[in-house]
């Protein structure tokens, strides 16, 4: 493992259908790596009174969540061992709270898919997969989650057919992935309830020689963010920040850089006015620095004045590429129908235009994986469409950069966030 | 309060550059916030979680020039509600450190909303913790804040780790579990109605540790009360209660003298010490690492009436 893996945290998503147990293989986590605390276990004792202890309970914050029992949001926990942090989205199962699982995709540098063993009829070739588990893990390969993880779970149910049952599921997931595209990280037998193969290895599944969640988890790559091409920036926040004892007041230009890197002397553009300037100098978190590099947010002072505010784009000299016409894959979150001619507001790195769409392409089959003429989109489905903005936007596609190939789509009239846009191509 | 142990021989396994992710991820909110906001403002307790973000807000907005001192002026007052019932030192402290910022402090007292009848009392030494919230409402309503920057943190209570990093608050300015808008990669839908806010937490994904590590890295001046001390306690149900005039011992109770820190400051009625020697950051972050009870559960007297005590309060519109 190379240091600068080791020392980054891991964000990851875990995703499953209700009652998989994701929030126990969570506190399974939390619990083995001496992530909770005795307060926290006396809490879940008194609660079990006498029988083994509900390790869900510790990530079902809500009261509405501990009523019905399921998981209604996005819970964020965290925990470390010696390698490495973690930071966990333990995105809900059930497929009303589908939005919350694509927040929590949007965020992560991998996900944990559980398969409920007990659900399907393993015995039977092929196996079919639930439609949760194909959703969940398609979801996540939409939203570019770099690694994807299957956790087969509650194999402790069945434990002498374990090994079968297990052989019999992973060759329905890599089946599966194959069509889908995805390159499994990983398939892993685990029981979280007695904690085999999460953190420990299993003393009873000796057939099973792969590595535990855990250690799967501390080699997994965090983020994708790139050094190297072209400068792209979008302005965030402009201020006027002083010089000392100079009353020079000049303008700063802050952005978290999407890719790409910038230094004093680099000639940048700014777009949508198209003027060039020089960057006489760059400042980071209220300093003075020789350069900047994507991811981080970097403050340029420029070497005239120009007229540069939030939700612009500062890039390389060569002139941005922009489009008010792009074609996208939209997941949509909103119990209204996506609407076909409806103004919406977009977001993009930092400015906000309306748009419209123009065309719902088609939906995507998550059974089958096909793609099917469709004409809306209702609340948690997945298709192509096209969008024509009230003005030039520089997206980019979603594969080549999170930050200039995704967009929100709200309604106006509601405010609410209505649909995730991952840039397909500019149209 | 200087750091007397290499940070680095204490913690061989945990490097700056986490420390430099989440520094950076806290600065990008603070600049979203000012962007999108017309009206924001900073809550500033003077807790610990509060003096880091008020660090990285300077971090976000000033420059630092020769001398290490941060020059400028955050684009945002700082908003601090007065319970009334703070702790002495925390009150010395707020004002010393914003008057050597040069920073506008707005205060809400909560004895201004038991004077208007907007907050009743059952009885004089009730906890005044819970009826932040109305007081804390009338000071948005007030002074028109669109968004309140806070330090909470999702590893210190079950309902907070549910919460968004962008919280919208509706016209009550309540929180809606069930409604959160998706927050979809850091394309913040900042969008709201007159009369609704957001509340923003830049520290989100930090966790009590990490605030520490920081703390002792960036050389942050706390209040005194969170390094180990002398104090005045009665031991009740488990917790050090401080002797103040609000927390009077009960009958049969003895006061005893003992070695004491807090791991969180607020109001007097309901924030108890743990007992500790650590008398300097570093040596609380090795304590941190091998800490058995959380935060709220060493600390809170409030946070153990109920599972849901925290989500409640945070519906009705507490930050």
């Amino acid at each position: 493992m190379n240091d600068d893996l080791q020392h980054h945290a891991l964000r990851f998503l875990t995703a499953g259908s209700v009652d998989d147990g994701k929030s126990t293989l969570i506190g399974r986590l939390l619990y083995d790596s001496r992530a909770i605390l005795a307060d926290q276990l006396d809490a879940l004792e008194k609660r079990a009174a006498g029988s083994a202890i509900d390790l869900s309970l510790l990530t079902d914050g809500l009261e509405a969540e501990r009523e019905q029992g399921i998981t209604i949001d996005v819970a964020y926990r965290y925990f470390a061992t010696r390698q490495r942090k973690f930071i966990i989205a333990d995105a809900p199962g059930h497929e009303q709270y589908t939005r919350n699982m694509v927040t929590a995709a949007a965020g992560s540098d991998a996900a944990v898919v559980l398969v409920d063993i007990t659900k399907l009829d393993w015995r039977s070739k092929p196996v079919q997969l639930l439609p949760q588990t194909r959703r969940h893990s398609l979801l996540a390969q939409l939203l570019r989650v770099p690694s994807i993880v299957f956790a087969i779970n509650k194999l402790d149910a069945i434990d002498a057919d374990a090994e079968e049952a297990f052989g019999a599921v992973s060759e329905a997931l890599n089946q599966f992935a194959g069509q889908a595209g995805i390159v499994p990280a990983g398939i892993v037998p685990v029981s979280a309830l007695r904690g085999d193969n999460a953190t420990v290895r299993s003393a009873v599944w000796h057939w099973y020689s792969g590595p535990t969640l855990l250690e799967l988890l501390h080699t997994l790559p965090a983020t994708d963010e790139r050094h190297d091409g072209a400068l792209l920036i979008p302005v965030q926040y402009v201020a006027k920040q002083g010089e000392q004892g100079t009353g020079h007041q000049p303008r700063t230009a802050w952005g978290r850089i999407a890719h790409g890197s910038v230094r004093a002397g680099d000639t940048v553009q700014v777009f949508p006015s198209g003027q060039t300037a020089v960057v006489a100098e760059v400042r980071h978190a209220g300093a003075v620095v020789d350069a900047c590099e994507a991811g981080q947010s970097a403050g340029l002072v420029l070497d005239r004045q120009l007229d540069i505010s939030r939700g612009d784009w500062i890039a390389s000299a060569a002139p941005l590429q922009t489009t008010q016409q792009f074609a996208a894959t939209l997941a949509w979150l909103d119990t209204e129908p996506a609407q076909v001619g409806r103004k919406y507001w977009l977001r993009h790195g930092h400015r906000w235009v309306q748009a419209r769409i123009t065309a719902i392409d088609s939906r995507r089959d998550i059974h089958t994986l096909e793609d099917t003429d469709a004409h809306e989109l209702a609340v948690n489905e997945i298709g192509q469409v096209q969008i024509e903005a009230q003005a030039p936007l520089p997206v980019e596609a979603y594969v080549a950069n999170r930050i200039g190939g995704a967009l929100i789509i709200v309604d106006p009239a509601s405010n609410r966030t209505s649909g995730a846009l991952l840039v397909s191509a500019a149209a | 309060m200087n750091a007397s142990l290499d940070m680095n021989q204490l913690l061989p396994e945990i490097d700056h550059r986490h420390l430099d992710a989440l520094e950076e991820e806290a600065i990008f909110i603070l600049r979203e916030v000012a962007g999108a906001f017309e009206r924001p403002a900073l809550l500033f307790s003077s807790g610990k979680d509060s003096c880091v973000v008020l660090r990285l807000a300077e971090k976000a907005f000033k420059m630092r020039r020769q001398g290490n001192e941060f020059e400028g002026r955050l684009p945002f007052p700082l908003l601090h509600v007065d319970t009334g019932h703070n702790f002495p030192e925390v009150i010395e402290f707020r004002d010393r450190r914003i008057a050597e910022m040069g920073e506008r402090l707005v205060v809400g007292h909560l004895e201004d909303s038991i004077q208007r009848g907007t907050i009743r009392l059952s009885h004089p030494l009730e906890s005044r913790n819970g009826h932040q919230t109305v007081t804390l409402l009338e000071a948005i309503e007030e002074h028109r804040f669109d968004c309140l920057i806070g330090g909470a943190r999702r590893d210190e209570e079950k309902a907070r780790a549910k919460e968004r990093i962008f919280s919208h608050r509706d016209s009550f300015g309540q929180w809606q579990p069930k409604e959160q808008r998706p927050e979809l990669w850091s394309l913040f839908n900042t969008r709201i109605k007159p009369g609704e806010h957001f509340r923003a937490f830049p520290i989100s994904n930090w966790t009590e540790l990490d605030v520490w590590l920081y703390i002792a890295r960036e050389n942050i001046p706390l209040p005194n009360l969170y390094f180990a001390h002398q104090r005045q306690v009665i031991r009740r149900k488990g917790l050090l209660v401080p002797l103040t005039d609000v927390t009077p011992p009960e009958a049969g109770e003895t006061v005893e003298e003992a070695l004491v820190r807090f791991r969180t400051v607020g109001d007097m009625t309901c924030t108890c010490p743990v007992e500790s020697p650590a008398a300097n950051a570093a040596e609380i972050v090795a304590e941190t690492l091998t800490v058995t009870i959380s935060e709220r559960g060493a600390t809170r007297m409030d946070d153990r009436t109920s599972d849901a005590s925290m989500e409640r309060r945070k519906k009705e519109g507490y930050f």
